[in-house]
């Protein structure tokens, strides 16, 4: 069984953003940028697959600016078999949205016939929380979105869903898609020999337009603000005066 | 413009905070239609009927349609889709599981987690965990927008709103239910309370967590908890509040133990009121709270607990 695992590269999870002076977007030039952290839980799920014998091999994929062969350097470190970047952007500060994403996903799984796709369940950038779900949609595949607990068993896999009053489990057909939650792992760091080995497997350059897809975005971004900054208050000096200043603001 | 909105219904029961806010912020785009959908729903239709601003209530009964799953639950939404501008839901991970799939069937964008309405086809949201607010317009047709329920105030009732059933499609059964885990408690739900009481990595253990809980039922509170005290295992996920867990705005927030990481500043720092406890001076949590306490919440939580 093949699983494809899309990957992200956004800003580095401690990077405060900070907004252009302008307000064309987050000012992206000379900030660390790492693998969306979802997507490292997914890398390592997938790893972790094969590692049971479940999985034969890993195909990494990252759709954005070239840079991202890093990203996709390091997914291998981690174990992943193999890479395959997407060039869809020159711009650092372009973000390619999540159904143009889903597109050329869909393309590399009509080409790659996996039978799992294992996403993180949201980029941290932008924060939609959408890829998955819509490439479950266009490939017309069942969906397991924010997994905490995958199983292989047979024809479908058990997952264990986070949701708002607890914990979902369901079974979904294979080929599905199923996107990681916080808590599905936690993943593990490449040593130096896999980091090593890592340059020598193989990473495949395509482009968006080699895959037919349009990527011009549906929405446009009419402006970038901070918000509304929350000023710091008063230090107490004791449970007295902090119950007594909770009362005065009719808070208790 | 006529709006379709996913109700949130669970176990046949309609959630109606959540709901009413979505009706809210729905209301600003055009004549709202409200959809309850699963085995049972007619219930959950009549309370919906009675939302303040509903004109019209669509009941979709199937037992396809229960446990939420995402696949029938779009492929009903989009045959239903024809006669709307926009479709929309609150930012449940029930709707967050379903309203993309809409969206990519009807080759739109979804717009997630929408927190302001400028016209009926440009909205905000927070992006990067809230360091920034993007203002977007949208070109396509149809708007598939979820709306972050902390930031819409709840419509009131008083309405009576027409109830009509609707036909659900057949679907291949593409993936089943197994089982739920659902957290049983007397405390309010999370991102509907008035107060919420978070505990974070300084609480120390899951045992140490009754302290937090301790003085969260003396307020009647919701208790709710950091990524990284979830990581620890000293408290569930589904109390998680930040970027990647729940948002909420209660009026008390009281953070224990939260340095005040940007992730966890994300889901309440839109709360009327913030008080922290942490014997960090320095931790970040101070920038945004109005109250501080600097001391150990070993000693503190419980007097407080006492003195309120």
């Amino acid at each position: 069984m093949k699983i494809i695992v899309p990957i992200k590269r956004v800003i580095d999870y401690n990077v405060k953003a900070k907004v252009k002076t302008d307000g064309s977007g987050v000012d992206l030039a000379n900030v660390k940028m790492s693998m969306n952290p979802f997507d490292e839980i997914a890398v390592e799920e997938a790893i972790r697959l094969k590692e049971a014998g479940v999985a034969t091999e890993v195909v990494a994929v990252s759709i954005g600016v070239k840079q991202a062969q890093e990203t996709l350097r390091t997914a291998l470190a981690m174990g992943a078999d193999r890479a395959i970047l997407v060039v869809a952007a020159d711009d650092v500060h372009t973000d390619i949205e999540p159904l143009a994403v889903a597109k050329i996903l869909k393309a590399i799984c009509d080409e790659e016939q996996p039978q799992i796709v294992m996403a993180g369940k949201q980029a941290i950038d932008n924060d939609m929380n959408a890829t998955g779900q819509m490439l479950a949609a266009l490939l017309g595949w069942s969906q397991a979105t924010f997994a905490s607990e995958v199983k292989v068993e047979g024809d479908n896999a058990i997952v264990t869903r986070e949701v708002d009053g607890g914990l979902q489990t369901i079974s979904v057909k294979l080929p599905s898609i199923i996107t990681a939650d916080l808590r599905l792992n936690e993943p593990r760091y490449a040593s130096l020999p896999n980091i090593m080995k890592a340059k020598k497997k193989t990473l495949d350059e395509k482009t968006a337009a080699d895959l037919g897809v349009d990527v011009t975005p549906r929405l446009s971004v009419v402006s970038t603000a901070e918000p509304a900054a929350r000023e710091a208050g008063e230090i107490v000096g004791s449970v007295d005066e902090l119950v007594a200043k909770l009362k005065q603001a009719g808070a208790v | 413009m006529s709006v379709l909105l996913l109700a949130e219904v669970t176990n046949g029961e309609l959630a109606l905070d959540a709901t009413a806010k979505a009706v809210t912020a729905a209301k600003a785009l055009g004549d709202v239609t409200v959809l309850c959908a699963g085995a049972s729903a007619a219930a959950a239709g009549e309370s919906a009927a009675k939302i303040d601003g509903v004109a019209k209530v669509l009941v979709a009964e199937d037992v396809g349609l229960s446990h939420r799953l995402a696949e029938p639950a779009a492929e009903l939404i989009v045959s239903l889709a024809g006669g709307y501008s926009h479709i929309v839901a609150p930012a449940t991970t029930d709707a967050k599981n379903i309203m993309p799939r809409v969206a990519a069937l009807l080759d739109v964008m979804v717009i997630s987690d929408v927190t302001g309405v400028v016209d009926v086809d440009t909205y905000q949201r927070p992006v990067y965990a809230g360091n920034a607010i993007q203002t977007v317009k949208s070109g396509d047709a149809t708007k598939v927008i979820t709306f972050r329920t902390s930031t819409f105030d709840k419509a009131g009732d008083g309405g009576s709103a027409a109830v009509e059933n609707v036909a659900v499609p057949a679907t291949e059964g593409l993936s089943s239910w197994v089982e739920d885990k659902v957290a049983k408690s007397d405390r309010p739900e999370l991102t509907s309370a008035g107060v919420v009481v978070s505990g974070g990595r300084g609480v120390g253990s899951e045992e140490d967590f009754k302290i937090i809980k301790a003085l969260a039922d003396k307020l009647g509170a919701a208790v709710g908890a950091s990524r990284a005290a979830v990581d620890s295992g000293f408290a569930p996920n589904d109390w998680q509040v930040g970027q990647t867990g729940k948002v909420v705005a209660p009026d008390l927030y009281i953070a224990v133990g939260i340095s005040g990481a940007i992730q966890h500043l994300a889901g309440m720092k839109d709360s009327k009121i913030i008080v922290a406890i942490n014997k960090d001076e320095e931790a970040p949590i101070f920038q945004v709270a109005d109250f501080g306490l600097v001391a150990d919440l070993f000693d503190a939580v419980p007097d407080l607990t006492e003195k309120l």
